[in-house]
């Protein structure tokens, strides 16, 4: 049974559409990632799938039941993290973390402690003296002490310094060693990259990629850097490759390396190459999974004195389906 | 594009440039030039944000004046106005109206400034007090002050903006009444409304001084308003208090700016020099803040905070009891300040008894009107006590339930809260229990402090069960303002300010209702309206039962509204 089941969701703010069918799962025992830039419906979903919002269409069911008409009953079984921490002003930090983990039922005062000494937290001050990120540990502490089995992370960590950030992702993963399920929101890629087994990327409402981080490297090209002896104008006239640049070491007789492709981001040649030895070209460039194969045995038939291939990161994958979205803003503001 | 494109281009810098000279001239003109850094470009934001609100107070200020002015000359004739005349010398007639200049030749015009002086003064102390807050301490609570503060912005630039676009605000609103006066007939005098209403609106800038003083103490925004609100309510009672030792004031009236403009004697024997008393008040006032200012960083107040416990209370565990948590203090401080306040008024009353002897004695036309009978006017005495009193206690009732949830529903908490296992139902019960107990116990503190004070200098004619019987007939319609507030947190979460609406108009209706003749469906309006006046009327229990019938009904139809609408979450 999904922990969480979000099929075809909407929902307007006036004429704004904020989430237009939306699709989002999380099994038990996962750790799912939900990526998207700001604006793009993250928080809006919580907050559906939380019961405070009423959705439009589609439908959100959180441990198989209607999170807005029995809120009650569901959250009982989750803890919550905001992604804006708001606290009473005159309360201090260890009665507000006191005061939400009782709300939610049982408490654990050894494991209230541990948390506060691992996040460094003071709880005796007023909860208006804290910055953002105390606030942040306030509520992280009060989630993570509290005996859920589905936690719920509106960017969590937006606020804390790397330490904390550490800190958090071995909590996390002690929660999935544990086969709680995590819905983590984020648009920090390492982070997600770090903890998720599954991912979720949403743009502008919508689920536009979905699946478990291997699955989605398959879409994205791997980047191929080697050294080869022989001939590069054939691995470079492969179909399915792109960023493409080669360059003859400085001081080799042929001239200038050849710059095949027509790469619209082609870069140029790197000039400050490593040394290589004479008559040796070096190559870089991103190829399709499905051009893989072909690479490697042209790679194999010219003859290789080095290589690596790096998977592509979330980053890639991320900017792959962002990196067109931002390309006209930034035109329209310089306009 | 690139025509359209050149314009912003060649515009911003062409605004930038007259700045740059000024800006520098800032810093080489030392510490004073630069704390008020950026003034003018504040003063024009606050302008931007609240020009609805300021129109919105001209206007109905405006309207007031002209309102009372037109009606008096034309609702009264000259007896009916001797009538009135003879009933401002009684005490009640003292405390809801002025010091009792002219009442010998008692015109309408006289008539405005002997009876609106005060209510103008309270409706625009109320609103300067409310602008300063928002515009200084509740910036700085909302973190948009360090935003600011972060520019090329001085200390006191803020402060600063916002008192000038009062001092401006106030300056509309005095010419507009002033003009408007002149619809009050034969007597009116374009001079004498400026005297009236000019002296009112520099008592109202003292006001907003005070609150400037407060936004300086107060830890929070809502500390501010709360104490700006009390010092409102002492300098009301100190100049009633003055003018009820003696008429045309006494020395204790002096030390109330609401005394200042009365004291100009507009429409009798117009003088000007009691406005400098407020010009030198706002300038003492000014300076202490500013002095204060420098002792304090932002965000916080003069006291620092101290470490709390570092664990929760064990019964800090439902919706419930964080309510009371967060409103105990406030309802001891509401307590405490107002207890004494009806606890002094109480001791009055045997002053009040020798004076109403000596009126009864001496003005035939009263004890006509009222008996001969000298209780009569302690009777009508408490009963416009108990209605001050019962207003109080509905104002704090308002912010104790609709405000105070949507304060917990904007900033983000709420959320925090309802992600918890606890429904919706549920925390607004916890709410308008908390706040309707409060409303409660806030009255019977203000009723037994009221006969109490009354008590204890020998005056023991409404006895203590008639006081308890007036507490239980007024206990209903004080409780609508906190069951109305919360539904329409409800139903309206924007709309929270018509519950102070309400209270505007039970005001108006209560103060000037029957002077001016309103229509019975009009005066219904007001919950009070249904309520016996207790201290001089039998009692009947059918008026305060069917308000205890439209509580249940307006909390009922809270706890429906909101299960239906979406949460909003901070931001």
């Amino acid at each position: 049974m999904s922990v969480i089941d979000i099929r075809e969701l909407t929902k307007s703010f006036g004429h704004t559409r904020a989430l237009d069918g939306l699709d989002l799962q999380v099994g038990e025992g996962e750790v799912r990632g939900f990526l998207g830039p700001n604006g793009a419906g993250k928080s809006t979903t919580i907050r559906v799938l939380l019961g405070l919002l009423r959705a439009d269409g589609g439908s959100a069911r959180l441990f198989g039941g209607d999170p807005w008409s029995d809120p009650v009953a569901l959250h009982r079984r989750l803890a919550y993290v905001p992604g804006d921490v708001a606290l009473w002003p005159n309360l201090t930090g260890g009665e507000c973390i006191d005061y939400l983990s009782r709300l939610r039922g049982r408490t654990d005062p050894a494991r209230r402690a541990a948390l506060l000494e691992r996040f460094e937290l003071d709880p005796r001050k007023k909860a208006r003296t804290y910055s953002k990120g105390n606030r942040q540990k306030v509520a992280l502490v009060a989630a993570l002490a509290s005996d859920a089995e589905l936690y719920v992370l509106d960017e969590p960590t937006s606020g804390l310094d790397p330490l904390m950030e550490a800190v958090f992702t071995q909590e996390v993963r002690a929660l999935r060693d544990q086969g709680r399920s995590v819905l983590l929101s984020s648009h920090i890629l390492s982070e997600v990259e770090k903890l998720c087994d599954t991912v979720t990327i949403i743009r502008a409402g919508r689920a536009v990629e979905s699946g478990t981080l291997t699955q989605l490297r398959h879409l994205t090209r791997t980047r191929v850097s080697a050294v080869v002896r022989g001939d590069v104008r054939p691995i470079l006239a492969i179909p399915g490759t792109h960023e493409r640049t080669s360059e003859r070491p400085v001081g080799a007789d042929g001239g200038d390396g050849a710059v095949g492709g027509a790469g619209a981001g082609a870069a140029g040649p790197d000039r400050a190459a490593g040394p290589v030895g004479t008559g040796t070209t070096r190559l870089t460039l991103e190829v399709e999974p499905s051009a893989l194969d072909e690479v490697l045995r042209a790679l194999a038939r010219e003859g290789v004195e080095t290589m690596t291939a790096s998977p592509p990161s979330l980053e890639d994958l991320f900017l792959g389906h962002y990196g067109d979205q931002h390309a006209p803003q930034a035109s329209r503001e310089r306009a | 594009m690139n025509a359209s494109g050149a314009e912003p281009l060649t515009a911003r810098p062409a605004a930038g440039t007259p700045r740059h000279p000024s800006h520098r001239a800032d810093v080489h003109r030392g510490p004073v030039g630069s704390e008020l850094a950026g003034t003018l470009m504040i003063a024009r934001h606050i302008l931007r944000r609240d020009r609805v609100r300021l129109c919105v107070w001209a206007i109905a200020l405006t309207a007031f004046v002209l309102y009372f002015s037109v009606a008096l000359r034309t609702v009264f004739d000259p007896e009916a106005l001797a009538a009135r005349a003879a009933v401002m010398r009684t005490p009640s007639g003292i405390v809801m109206g002025g010091p009792g200049y002219g009442l010998d030749h008692y015109t309408p015009m006289v008539a405005v400034a002997n009876e609106g002086i005060t209510w103008i003064v309270a409706a625009l102390g109320i609103m300067s007090l409310l602008h300063v807050v928002r515009h200084t301490r509740a910036e700085e609570d909302a973190g948009r002050a360090e935003l600011m503060g972060a520019g090329a912005v001085g200390r006191h630039a803020p402060a600063l903006a916002t008192l000038l676009v009062l001092t401006a605000q106030l300056l509309v609103i005095t010419v507009l009444g002033a003009l408007a006066t002149l619809a009050g007939g034969d007597d009116a005098s374009f001079l004498d409304g400026l005297g009236m209403m000019g002296g009112s609106t520099l008592a109202a800038l003292v006001i907003g001084a005070v609150a400037l003083l407060a936004s300086e103490v107060a830890a929070t925004s809502r500390t501010a308003t709360g104490l700006a609100l009390a010092g409102l309510a002492l300098l009301f009672a100190v100049r009633a208090a003055g003018d009820l030792i003696h008429r045309e004031g006494s020395l204790l009236s002096w030390f109330s700016p609401f005394a200042w403009p009365q004291q100009m004697r507009p429409f009798v024997d117009l003088r000007w020099w009691p406005a400098l008393l407020s010009v030198a008040a706002v300038l003492v006032l000014l300076a202490v803040a500013a002095g204060l200012s420098r002792r304090r960083d932002l965000g916080r107040g003069l006291v620092a905070d101290r470490a709390g416990r570092s664990q929760a209370t064990s019964w800090l565990r439902s919706p419930l009891a964080l309510a009371w948590r967060q409103q105990r203090g406030m309802l001891l401080w509401s307590c405490l300040g107002l207890g004494l306040l009806w606890l002094a008024t109480g001791t009055m009353m045997s002053t009040l008894a020798d004076m109403g002897r000596d009126l009864v004695s001496q003005t035939p036309a009263l004890a006509g009107m009222l008996g001969s009978d000298s209780s009569a006017f302690t009777g009508q005495f408490l009963d416009l006590i108990l209605l001050f009193a019962a207003l109080c206690a509905a104002a704090y009732g308002i912010v104790a339930s609709g405000q105070h949830c949507r304060a917990e529903e904007t900033s983000g908490r709420l959320e925090a809260v309802l992600a918890a296992p606890v429904s919706r139902r549920r925390w607004l019960t916890a709410q308008l229990l908390v706040a309707l107990t409060g409303t409660a116990v806030l009255l019977v503190v203000s009723v037994a402090a009221l006969a109490a004070g009354a008590l204890a200098v020998g005056v023991d004619d409404p006895d203590v069960g008639r006081y308890g019987a007036a507490l239980l007939a007024h206990l209903p319609a004080t409780l609508v303002f906190a069951a109305l507030s919360a539904a329409l947190f409800a139903w309206v979460p924007r709309g929270g300010g018509l519950a102070w609406m309400l209270i505007a108009v039970v005001f108006g209706i209560a103060m000037f209702g029957e002077m001016l003749d309103l229509p019975d469906w009009v005066q219904g309006i007001s919950p009070f309206h249904w309520v016996p006046d207790s201290f001089t009327e039998d009692t009947d229990p059918a008026g305060p039962l069917m308000l205890l019938a439209v509580d249940a009904v307006l909390s009922a139809l809270a706890l429906v509204g909101i299960g239906r609408r979406a949460i909003d979450g901070g931001l």
